[in-house]
């Protein structure tokens, strides 16, 4: 497919302003001669349909949740209400500008406000903050708060601990906040060990960083006691909202004794996700946390009205990004939480642990052989099967299964994580689906198996349909082509 | 991707490592089942001459397709050398996991260390390969 900038001609336009009526200044007044360019940019000389026609043609090769089902784990790939894009959509929200003085934004410092109130009730923790962009960014903050709560207490803890299972952006958030990583193994129950966490959480360990359930998607039923160790041994501990949506209205991470949450807005609480987001990782703290959270807080008034407080917070670490976060997911959030209320959003999870079990159950039953469970538990939220004896018996992979769901209109499940599973796939349905789109699915994994009984080469070439065909992933990444050169320049 | 393949002269880890062992000296790289799980390889990262490797910890890393993987040292000791060759095209990790794949040359603290290691066998044994 063409790029933008090869289409079109020279000259050629989607839009002519009417001439100003108001004086024009000479550039040479505005912009220093050594500063202005000497050729004209080069930018795409299009007409508008060839505009349209481009970018729609563009989303058509696309694969998203509007047009399939897209069970990809731990990322909650749920239907996007479009009442929420009307809200979202009203001038009073869309237009609004983050300068815009609180007097004349009342609404929207109301709406956080109510948002931040509804969080705290979910997560069992009484004090939010909004700013956070995405999960990663409020696992940073609460690294930033923790090491605030400790030097305060003239504690020096260098290490953080991950269980092994963790999302990939654990370590990563801990790396960043300049601690050391330590990882703690899962026990044959797939939760925990126990043991290895008493070993190793000592004075210098800061916080352990948990998901509850787990990404194995087996929710710890050891949690008190391991809060119980961690905080004996005066570490924080972190919940990584990933996979809240298992529990929402059904337990609360504050009631399980963790001291900080992140909620991923745009996972658990329904937003267009993927490909840029933006994303939304709003955090809630215990009280001992509260003074270290970031300014400027937003503060009701006695009158009923709201400001923003630049010291809000006495002990604060400050901002962590510019304005109050990203409004249009707060808007959304609010929307859904509203919509479904608080049994509603009970039963949001226990639909969704009710559609992951279903599914496991079946699958179980059409590819139990060659796609085992690699725990045997009731699942909460997602389920983790293994490719091994499918690669073994079949001599195809854990990818060319996911490449050859394509060719079936699926988007695939998470494929080769958590690591500790030997070719893993990760499937989250989520509450959105129906019985029919999920007994639909299990149709076609077990349609791609007979298959490869036959012929293993279909799905090893896999995918047959799409725009484009298997990538070569390893020459992309050993030798990326990031520029493309127009034609003119070759 | 070569087929599966083990040879007898070298000694084994059970993280799927191997060392082939020369006097004072020995050379390490992984498994032919370590590559064939962890995928074609993308990126190696191997460490410094000079460091100091100890048995049963990670002194490397290669980045797959699939995902980021420690590579553990079977037996302690000094590097001497690193396969700047599998830095610069870390395919042949994949093509030739025991002969041009090396990682690591290594001065052994212990060359009496080597005593715990599989013998290819065992090893074939603990893959359930035997």
């Amino acid at each position: 497919m063409k790029t933008i900038f090869e289409r079109g001609a020279a000259g050629r336009r989607a839009f002519v302003a009417p001439p100003t009526e108001v004086p024009e200044t000479p550039l040479a007044e505005l912009i220093p001669e050594a500063a202005r360019r000497r050729t004209p940019p080069r930018l795409p000389q299009v007409s508008e349909p060839e505009i349209v026609r481009h970018y729609v043609n563009l989303s058509k090769r696309n694969f998203d949740l509007d047009s399939g089902f897209y069970p990809l784990g731990s990322c909650t790939m749920k239907h996007n209400p479009r009442l929420h894009e009307r809200v979202a959509a009203l001038p009073g929200n869309a237009k609004l500008h983050p300068l815009q003085e609180p007097e004349a934004s009342q609404g929207a410092l109301e709406l956080m406000w109510n948002l931040g109130e509804a969080l705290a009730e979910i997560a069992g923790l009484p004090h939010v903050s909004l700013q956070p962009s995405a999960g990663s960014h409020g696992e940073l903050a609460g690294l930033l708060l923790t090491r605030a709560y400790h030097e305060e207490r003239g504690e020096r803890r260098p290490k953080v601990l991950t269980p092994d299972t963790a999302h990939g952006t654990n370590p990563a958030t801990v790396t960043m906040a300049g601690y050391e990583v330590v990882k703690v193994g899962t026990s044959a129950e797939g939760g925990v060990d126990l043991d290895d966490l008493r070993a190793k959480a000592d004075a210098e360990v800061a916080c352990l960083m948990l998901t509850n359930p787990n990404t194995l998607g087996l929710f710890d039923p050891n949690i008190e006691e391991i809060a119980a160790i961690v905080h004996g041994a005066g570490a924080t501990l972190y919940y990584d909202g990933a996979n809240l949506n298992a529990v929402m209205g059904v337990t609360r991470p504050g009631d399980m004794g963790f001291d900080i949450v992140h909620f991923n807005l745009h996972k658990t609480f329904t937003q267009p996700h993927g490909g840029g987001g933006p994303g939304s990782g709003p955090i809630a703290v215990s009280e001992r946390i509260r003074p270290y959270l970031m300014n400027p807080r937003i503060r009701r008034r006695e009158d009923g009205t709201f400001d923003l407080d630049p010291e809000g917070y006495e002990k604060s670490i400050g901002r962590l990004r510019g304005y109050q976060g990203n409004y249009g997911t707060f808007v959304r959030a609010y929307a859904y939480i509203c919509s479904l209320g608080g049994d509603g959003l009970a039963e949001a999870s226990e639909t969704a642990v009710l559609n992951a079990n279903y599914l496991k159950a079946r699958l179980a039953e059409v590819a139990g052989e060659r796609l085992p469970a690699a725990y045997e538990r009731i699942c909460g939220h997602e389920f983790c099967l293994s490719g091994a004896p499918m690669k073994r018996a079949l001599g195809i992979a854990t990818l060319d299964l996911a490449k050859r769901l394509l060719d079936h209109g699926y988007h695939p499940p998470t494929v080769y994580f958590p690591l500790l599973v030997e070719e893993a796939l990760l499937f989250e349905p989520t509450e959105t689906e129906t019985k029919e789109t999920l007994d639909a699915f299990v149709a076609a994994i077990a349609a791609i198996l007979a298959e490869a009984e036959e012929d293993p080469e279909i799905a090893r070439t896999a995918p047959h349909t799409t725009p484009v065909r298997r990538l070569d992933e390893a020459g992309a990444a050993r030798r990326p082509v990031i520029r493309q050169l127009l034609e003119e320049d070759q | 991707m070569t087929d599966p393949s083990y040879p007898a002269e070298l000694l084994y880890h059970p993280a799927h490592d191997w060392a082939r062992v020369e006097g004072e000296a020995a050379t390490f790289g992984i498994t032919w089942f370590a590559q064939d799980a962890v995928g074609e390889v993308v990126f190696f990262a191997p460490p410094a001459v000079g460091t100091r490797l100890r048995k049963d910890e990670s002194y490397a890393e290669i980045e797959s397709v699939k995902a980021v993987s420690e590579v553990v040292a079977p037996l302690s000791g000094e590097v001497i050398e690193v396969n700047a060759a599998a830095e610069a095209e870390p395919e042949i990790i994949n093509a030739d996991p025991y002969g041009a794949g090396w990682m690591v040359k290594v001065r052994l603290d212990d060359p009496a260390e080597a005593e715990g290691l599989l013998a290819v066998a065992a090893y074939r044994e603990m893959l359930g390969d035997a």
